[in-house]
């Protein structure tokens, strides 16, 4: 009896499950991005590819270069997420080559207080933040305290007085509060895994400790740094809640307030689905470079298991 | 004063290193990065917890403090989380949904785990590239997805509960599959490998070899799902259909702006503390699982840790 049968038995329903309801619902986009509306303005896809429109697409990819209603909104998405990246590897990696080299007989709880927020809802963790800042909030009264909003005011960064109607920075920072725990945990397992050896041997060839932190450490975290930030930036993209919550003003909308509201909010369903299609192109470079790592990294646990 | 300094120095220190050397030596006591780390998580927790206080606020404020009461939670008549039903039904339906994707998605990703470990041949590449595509899909992309799909061709399940679910469950079935398949790469081949040379059938091979030793990864798989479940906001949001399918991120969504009050704190706190216990609940379960495996303190953690990735 061959024994080949019972393992592809048990992978089929996971395989139909999802290419059922992953594989076909973003052909679902395509077909709608593709398609056609009635006469309500209600989406008609098109699952046959050569009754394809092109019409929405167009007129999304015309939208969103220069001149077009969302080239402004895609630029903010862009300068937002190329921002709170960098601030989250500024505070991120400092806290991860802590918690992995340095924290000593406190690792076990650094570790377990940094995953904590894995544990808080997102929503839960933005809405604390919407209780602070508010007009007689702690952080706001704490911000006024230290003179930040005076002189974020001064350097252009602070529009008015209130930190949730819209304001840039304020975003930026909520972003960088709720992802950057996703970056912190891969760095940390990329520096964790850097053998000390290495390092003194840096220096013993006379390294300097800023030489060989920039010429080792940083290298070696390389692959695990540059997956952190594809981790973060990817839901970022797809964020719409973050500037509703924080702002909730045109001022700060990104590309997911865009899709979401054609989507969810107004008769340009398929308009919205072919932003979601231009996104998902954009997006696809990164996410095959970190399936890539992802891959590699497996067969790498395979070979040492 | 000079001259007694160095006789009261310890000797592994022969001389104060300056500002420069303690941030840059490797092998000092990095203070900067210490602050920096506390200060961090300072940051990323205070926020929260101050959430919670305010939750027990007596007053009505979330802005400052305000006493202690349970008002917000059951004692006040109309606006307490007991008593207001819009509240208490987003509690419900949250905990209802996460119980129903933990229970299709653990079983249907163990499976998966299992059947694709052994398929090797055509498909296979791509079988396996669809399955890490959900975890770097960005969330929004895929409600949409879900959303067009159950509203054209799929009407006939329609937006909903159930839409919900299988959303939920989609994305999580690729966190199952990727717990359980740790778990099965640290127990090797050669077990199968020997039940099979003494002549088990393969389907002995599975249920009395290889699950009892997945017992806790699919244990830390159940615990994941229901924690991505509670977590999720994006796909319910699309999928739902109305008020009676409204989850608690949902509900703190909805209401974060529009002046709520400390109930909807303390609507979000009694979620965190449905998700800490499960969370606790699971490692109790994991170490007695683990136990005749390990022996010393703390590598249950450690395992569980592993097995989450």
């Amino acid at each position: 009896m061959s024994s080949r049968w019972i393992w592809r038995l048990l992978a089929i329903p996971g395989l139909v499950w999802l290419a059922v309801f992953f594989v076909v619902a973003f052909y679902a986009i395509i077909s709608v991005g593709f398609g056609n509306v009635t006469t309500l303005y209600e989406p008609v896809p098109h699952w046959n590819p050569l009754d394809w429109n092109v019409g929405y697409i167009w007129q999304a990819i015309t939208n969103v270069l220069p001149g077009g209603d969302t080239w402004d909104t895609f630029l903010r998405t862009i300068i937002y997420v190329v921002v709170a990246v960098i601030l989250s590897l500024a505070i991120g990696y400092p806290v991860a080559w802590y918690a992995a080299r340095h924290a000593g007989r406190w690792r076990g709880l650094i570790l377990v207080l940094l995953v904590l927020p894995f544990w808080i809802s997102y929503l839960m963790r933005m809405f604390a933040w919407t209780n602070l800042l508010a007009e007689h909030g702690y952080a706001t009264r704490l911000l006024h305290a230290l003179s930040i909003d005076t002189l974020f005011q001064k350097i252009g960064l602070l529009d008015g007085t209130d930190w949730l109607g819209g304001q840039h920075i304020a975003v930026i920072m909520a972003l960088v509060y709720g992802y950057v725990p996703y970056l912190i945990l891969p760095l940390f397992a990329a520096l964790d895994r850097i053998d000390q050896r290495h390092i003194e041997a840096a220096r013993d060839l006379g390294a300097s400790p800023a030489g060989a932190f920039w010429r080792v450490v940083v290298p070696l975290s390389k692959t695990g740094m540059l997956a952190g930030i594809v981790l973060i930036a990817l839901p970022m993209f797809g964020d719409y809640y973050t500037p509703d919550l924080i702002s909730g003003s045109p001022k700060t909308a990104i590309l997911g307030n865009a899709i979401n509201g054609y989507v969810q909010g107004g008769p340009d369903k398929s308009l919205g689905a072919a932003l979601t299609l231009l996104m998902s192109a954009f997006l696809l470079v990164f996410m095959i470079y970190y399936l890539r790592v992802v891959r590699a990294d497996q067969r790498e646990m395979a070979q040492h298991a | 004063m000079s001259t007694t300094a160095p006789s009261v120095q310890a000797p592994a220190v022969p001389r104060t290193a300056t500002w420069r050397e303690r941030i840059s030596n490797p092998w000092g006591r990095p203070r900067f990065l210490a602050i920096t780390t506390w200060l961090y998580i300072l940051w990323s927790l205070l926020p929260v917890l101050l959430a919670i206080r305010f939750a027990f606020n007596s007053g009505r404020s979330r802005t400052s403090l305000q006493g202690w009461s349970l008002r917000w939670f059951w004692e006040d008549p109309t606006l307490s989380v007991f008593n207001d039903p819009t509240l208490q039904q987003a509690l419900k339906h949250s905990i209802e949904l996460a119980l129903i994707v933990m229970v299709v998605a653990m079983p249907l990703g163990t499976a998966l785990a299992l059947g694709m470990r052994r398929w090797i041949g055509p498909g296979s590449g791509v079988a396996n590239i669809v399955l890490l595509l959900p975890l770097v899909t960005p969330e929004l992309v895929f409600a949409v997805g879900m959303f067009l799909l159950f509203t054209t061709a799929f009407g006939f399940i329609g937006l909903g509960t159930t839409a919900q679910a299988i959303g939920q469950v989609t994305f999580t079935l690729s966190w199952v599959v990727l717990i359980i398949r740790g778990r099965l790469a640290t127990i090797g081949k050669d077990v199968e490998e020997a039940a099979a040379d003494l002549g088990a059938p393969p389907m002995h091979v599975v249920g009395r070899v290889l699950l009892p030793l997945l017992v806790p990864a699919m244990a830390a798989s159940l615990l994941v799902a229901f924690a991505l479940s509670i977590d999720d906001f994006v796909v319910s949001q699309y999928l739902a259909s109305g008020a009676d399918t409204t989850t608690v991120p949902m509900r703190i969504y909805s209401q974060a702006r529009g002046g709520p009050t400390p109930a909807l704190n303390a609507l979000a706190t009694i979620m965190l503390l449905v998700s800490l216990l499960a969370l606790v609940l699971a490692y109790v379960v994991f170490r007695a699982l683990t136990r005749g495996e390990q022996s010393d303190r703390g590598s249950a953690f450690k395992q569980l840790a592993t097995d989450l990735g």
